[in-house]
């Protein structure tokens, strides 16, 4: 028996998928796949109305699904990211029934737990044997880690590889097992490696980003984590990135070995591993080509799903075991809530992908970001979008000072000892307002876009229509 | 002064805002876009108008497209766009 | 205390914004080099707004002016002096007699806003051979002049040498630019390291530096701050020793004896006054050098 199938087109048929039915799709290709877009044109071609995209992300490269919403072939979205075009029609109302975003540990949960059913999981694979074994590190749309397609793999009704690089069986290492697989589709090319991953990831050169990641790297060094077995995650822009660079040299001069790295994998998490200052990555998503080459060869860069690394609902996860995360943020409120989901204009710019479940897992959850960007200030009375609760939110670093949640006073009293510049919240806020005045407050939003579900599954905020 | 020629002052860069002026028609109009218009127009156009005061102009037509500039960056483009389109004077 | 000297170019909004988080000791507000012919006049009022406006949070500010040969020095002073920053850096200076006008214009200025003449203190740029040859008598020509500062970038052009990293080509005018500026008791700081890829070479550059006697050092780039702040602040082993030099000499003082000494060597007066200069830059510093008189 095979499971391959000639076209796309026959795969749907296949796969049984009906009016109303639920398609998930992943994000390793990032704003640089195909698959998302072939499979909505094709479904639409074949008249099937009514579905609801099931997706772990969503990018510019995904406006052709403004169409199919207008043409009533989708109807509801389900994401834990978007930006872009798609992300801008939703948020000036193009969808009747309004987005549901999910954290990167809730959608695996959602989906663990049964409060989410994929009837059909199309997932894209840059290699793949007959029989569905299919991992993400060789061929020309090599993308690294398929760790958020393993929980979509495993609890789809159907689940559809589709690659453009099929390989005999058996495939190893695999990250979706043939256990889990019905069909497997054959297509010319799933992706732009252009858009997949970044050639390098760039240090920022930003002397702002500088100064806040090296006021970061301090937080870390005094507030009693920086310890042997150490564990780290942060993200791959900016400032963000920036800490390690002035964290190596700080575990360096305290002879300190880490444990793990977490999360989206940079080329500076691979070179902490080679040299030494941690003892493994766990990956859930490679950011650059050095991250995916060191997944293909060192034992010691383990891929993780998405249930392993962030899902509340598992019997441990990844994120619970993490001492620090450094995380970005659009706002930040004086209750420490953070907006990752809109710009301050109140469009949806993102998501919180794994920014709620980090910060309730880690020790020490820490945003990063400048004091004001573009005349508007960082820190506000009261965010647009709670993304994450301020009670899961320990330490703001700004280019001009450092605010700690007053729930955590043993690590203000530690960062204070330790000679950082520490203020109260207000007062970061006072001080962006004395450089640009206060801002005029936003103007009331429409009917509701998007909700928010945490990863408890309440919704914690919703998304209004910006009208313009 | 007198505004008699056309000038500009500033950039499109992140912070800072470009200002052209013109000629007036005998009253001053100021044309503002920016980035931040719903948090900041009041104030970028308050900034304008301080300056377009204290150096005395009564007829010019002035036009800032901002990217987040402070108030002192956009007072001081709107006074060097002004000098640069003001008869030449001392 | 001042270790570091920043740059910052005078037309760049975002630039001036964040000119004080990078913990320069101060800040060259550049009207020079940085800004195009063009674009004077409009960094000259950016310049002089981002002083009023912004506080540079206790950051100290330097104007870096544009020659004396161009139609612009008169109108950079007239528009930074009475915003009364530190310094003014005049560029170029070649002899007393240029600071020597620069210096009554400034008096014209401080007189007409009713600022007490010689408030705003001058740190002389030299980059040129002749400004080199005539070092003392800058130093000397006025009293408002508080520092050298060597320019070495313009300076190698001069002496039709190439710049190098090693710097074997600017070793004279180094020595002779300190020699100078001790003689005249006044600052004296060193040229910018220009490559912003080689921390290393940074380091070595500003070690050699302060080796020489340069009171501290420029810098271009906001990366190169903290490593230049570190060779030009006191370490934690001449703290220490300085230390024990006070000590021996409060312990001789009690004991009325003559000769001292530490560790086997002679402690004279010039080791006294180094011990005594470090002592007050760690305190100056917040790095505790007075703490315990």
């Amino acid at each position: 028996m095979s499971k391959v199938i000639a076209t796309l087109s026959d795969a749907i048929r296949e796969a049984g998928l009906k009016d109303g039915m639920t398609v998930s799709f992943h994000h390793h290709l990032r704003n640089g796949d195909f698959v998302l877009n072939m499979v909505m044109e094709e479904i639409a071609r074949q008249g099937i109305k009514g579905l609801t995209v099931q997706a772990s992300s969503l990018f510019d490269c995904h406006y052709p699904l403004i169409e199919h919403i207008r043409n009533g072939v989708v109807c509801r979205i389900e994401t834990d990211y978007m930006n872009g075009q798609i992300a801008k029609a939703i948020s000036e109302g193009l969808m009747e029934r309004p987005v549901l975003f999910r954290s990167h540990g809730g959608r695996p949960a959602a989906i663990d737990s049964g409060r989410v059913t994929i009837d059909v999981a199309f997932i894209a694979a840059p290699a793949s044997d007959p029989m569905g074994n299919a991992n993400g590190i060789s061929g020309p749309s090599a993308c690294g880690s398929l760790g958020y397609a393993i929980p979509d793999s495993r609890r789809a009704k159907k689940a559809v590889i589709i690659t453009d690089n099929l390989l005999p069986y058996p495939l190893s290492p695999a990250s979706i097992e043939e256990t889990d697989v019905d069909l497997v589709v054959k297509v010319d090319s799933i992706g732009d490696p252009k858009g997949i991953v970044s050639g390098t990831t760039r240090m920022t050169r930003d002397p702002v980003a500088l100064t806040i990641a090296r006021y970061a790297a301090q937080v870390i060094e005094h507030s009693g984590l920086l310890k042997e077995g150490f564990s780290f995650q942060t993200g791959a822009g900016g400032a963000s990135l920036a800490v390690t660079q002035y964290l190596k040299p700080i575990m360096k001069r305290l002879g300190i070995t880490g444990s793990f790295g977490l999360g989206g994998i940079t080329g500076y998490l691979v070179d902490m591993l080679e040299e030494g200052y941690f003892t493994s990555l766990m990956d859930v998503q490679c950011f650059d080509l050095k991250a995916v080459e060191s997944i293909s060869k060192n034992p010691l860069h383990k891929e993780i799903s998405a249930s392993r690394y962030a899902s509340p609902l598992a019997k441990s996860a990844a994120v619970n075991a993490l001492d620090v995360v450094v995380l970005g943020a659009t706002q930040i409120d004086t209750g420490f809530n953070v907006n990752v989901h809109t710009d301050s204009n109140g469009y949806i710019t993102g998501g919180s992908g794994g920014h709620s479940d980090t910060a309730a897992g880690a020790k020490l959850a820490m945003i990063v970001a400048p004091l004001f960007r573009a005349r508007l200030p960082i820190v506000v009375d009261k965010v647009l979008c709670t993304s994450t609760p301020g009670s899961t939110v320990d330490v703001l670093v700004t280019q001009r000072g450092v605010a700690v949640n007053p729930q955590r006073k043993e690590l203000k009293d530690m960062l204070k000892a330790g000679g950082l510049p520490v203020y109260e919240i207000e007062e970061l806020k006072q001080l962006a307002e004395n450089y640009t005045g206060a801002p005029k407050p936003s103007r009331p939003f429409g009917r509701t876009v998007a909700e928010v579900e945490y990863r408890d599954f309440s919704i914690i905020d919703r998304i209004g229509c910006v009208e313009r | 002064m007198n505004i008699v020629r056309l000038a500009v002052a500033g950039t499109l860069e992140s912070n800072d805002v470009l200002v052209s002026v013109a000629p007036g028609e005998g009253r001053v109009e100021i044309e503002v876009e920016s980035i931040v218009l719903d948090q900041f127009g009041e104030n970028i156009r308050q900034a304008a108008q301080e300056v377009i005061g204290e150096i005395g102009i009564t007829s010019a037509k002035v036009r800032l497209e901002d990217r987040g500039a402070l108030d002192c960056t956009v007072k001081a483009r709107v006074e060097t766009a002004l000098r640069r389109a003001g008869e030449a004077q001392k | 205390m001042r270790r570091t000297m920043l740059f910052i170019p005078g037309n760049s909004p975002a630039m001036l914004l964040n000119a004080d988080i990078h913990q320069s000791d101060a800040v060259i507000l550049d009207l020079e080099d940085a800004v195009a012919p063009a674009e004077k006049d409009a960094a000259r009022v950016l310049v002089r707004n981002a002083i009023k406006t912004l506080g540079f949070s206790g950051t100290e500010i330097i104007v870096r002016l544009n020659p004396l040969d161009t139609e612009y020095i008169r109108d950079d002073l007239e528009t930074v002096i009475p915003l009364k920053p530190s310094l003014v850096m005049p560029t170029k200076v070649s002899d007393a007699g240029y600071i020597q006008q620069v210096s009554a214009i400034m008096t014209q200025v401080e007189e007409k806003h009713g600022i007490p003449v010689g408030t705003v203190g001058i740190i002389a740029l030299l980059e040129t051979a002749e400004g080199i040859e005539n070092a003392y008598q800058i130093a000397k020509a006025d009293k408002r002049v508080k520092a050298l500062f060597l320019g070495a970038e313009d300076l190698t052009s001069d002496l039709q040498a190439a710049r190098t990293k090693k710097g074997d080509e600017i070793l004279y005018a180094r020595g002779r630019i300190v020699m100078a500026a001790r003689a005249a008791q006044v600052d004296v700081y060193d040229t910018p390291f220009t490559d912003v890829n080689d921390d290393d070479g940074l380091s070595k550059d500003a070690e050699f530096a302060k080796g020489l006697g340069f009171t501290g050092k420029a810098a271009i780039s906001p990366r190169h701050v903290a490593a230049i702040n570190e060779v030009f602040s006191p370490s934690e082993k001449e703290i220490a020793y300085a230390r024990e030099v006070m000590d021996v000499i409060e312990e001789a003082k009690k004991l009325g004896k003559g000769a001292i000494s530490l560790h086997g060597k002679m402690v004279d007066k010039p080791i006294v006054d180094r011990a005594r200069r470090v002592l007050e830059a760690a305190a100056a510093l917040g790095l505790g050098g007075y703490e315990h008189e």
